[in-house]
């Protein structure tokens, strides 16, 4: 039986239908969850797609961390159920104080939009364990306020016990601190990022990548992490 | 009906991208008064009957916990206007 993947679409999200596509391409069953039910559907994972929830309104994040169904996520994912946040979906967790920090507008002012080098720095989370430790990858990031801060404390912290799950390589394309590109929490089921995995899933509408264009796929392995996680546990 | 101001500004020691494009466009209009330009949020909160201590204290209880980010920002007013 496949693993069932759900994806919650929140009013203004935008990559909802592509992150469903992507558990497709990965071999997952998604699930699309709606942001007003109290009703998870018995999935075994859970991906807070990008976009603009609220409209940004008040923070990013903030109005659709308090979403109805935002307590059965909070819920499942201290449980132990896996969950990403990728872009908007990151700063769900953080608003939601699943993951540490904050996320500001990009310290250059403008939107970015690039296929972004990444370094995969935890490959033991439950949405990294395809990777191997020090993996360079290519992820499409595209954000307005994508700098992610901390205090040095936090920082320090997270460094210690390695719960810094990606790095930007190349350049910092929007002021993160220590070049944070994504995080998971103690446990290894919540990682968030601002790169989006999910649209490097399928040949021809991926990244470009040296050997050809648009041929970039490491998304995929995310989505293949978090299969294998609920396999695991089954 | 009374309403009560809470204020909400990005912590100083942040870099504040928004005040700071706002700052370069008020000097390339050849102003050279003001050196720098920081912005907050100003909520303004309709309070149905009187403002109580109860009233003032769940505001500053909202303040800190959903209208500002503590991590990113402080409240710097909760009073009524």
């Amino acid at each position: 039986m496949a693993v069932r993947i759900g994806v919650v679409t929140f009013p203004g999200s935008l990559d909802d239908r592509d992150a469903q596509r992507a558990v497709r391409l990965a071999g997952g069953e998604p699930v699309a969850l709606w942001h007003g039910d109290h009703d998870l559907q018995g999935v075994d994972a859970i991906v807070l797609p990008g976009g603009f929830s609220y409209g940004d309104y008040l923070r990013c994040g903030a109005i659709a961390a308090h979403a109805p169904i935002m307590s059965e996520v909070i819920d499942a994912a201290n449980a132990g159920m896996p969950v990403l946040g990728i872009c908007n979906g990151f700063q769900i967790l953080v608003e939601a104080q699943l993951l540490p920090g904050g996320l500001i507008r990009n310290d250059h002012g403008d939107f970015i939009c690039r296929d972004q080098r990444l370094r995969v720095e935890n490959a033991s989370t439950a949405w990294t364990s395809a990777f191997e430790e020090g993996d360079e990858i290519v992820i499409p990031l595209k954000n307005g306020e994508g700098g992610y801060i901390a205090t040095d404390e936090t920082l320090d912290r997270l460094e210690g016990e390695g719960l810094v799950a990606f790095r930007y390589l190349d350049v910092n394309p929007n002021g993160s601190l220590r070049d944070i590109a994504g995080l998971t929490n103690e446990r290894g089921n919540v990682v968030g990022l601002m790169p989006h995995p999910e649209h490097a899933t399928e040949p021809g509408f991926g990244p470009d990548m040296p050997d050809a264009m648009r041929s970039g796929v490491d998304g995929l392995k995310f989505f293949q992490s978090a299969i294998d996680a609920v396999l695991a546990r089954v | 009906m009374p309403t009560i101001v809470v204020e909400v500004m990005p912590k100083p020691e942040l870099l504040d991208p928004a005040g700071k494009a706002t700052a370069g466009a008020i000097a390339k209009q050849g102003s050279t008064t003001f050196s720098s330009v920081r912005i907050g949020k100003r909520f303004e909160l309709t309070v149905d009957g009187e403002v109580t201590d109860a009233v003032l204290a769940e505001a500053q209880r909202l303040a800190e916990e959903f209208l500002s980010n503590q991590v990113i920002e402080d409240v710097v007013k909760v009073e009524v206007a």
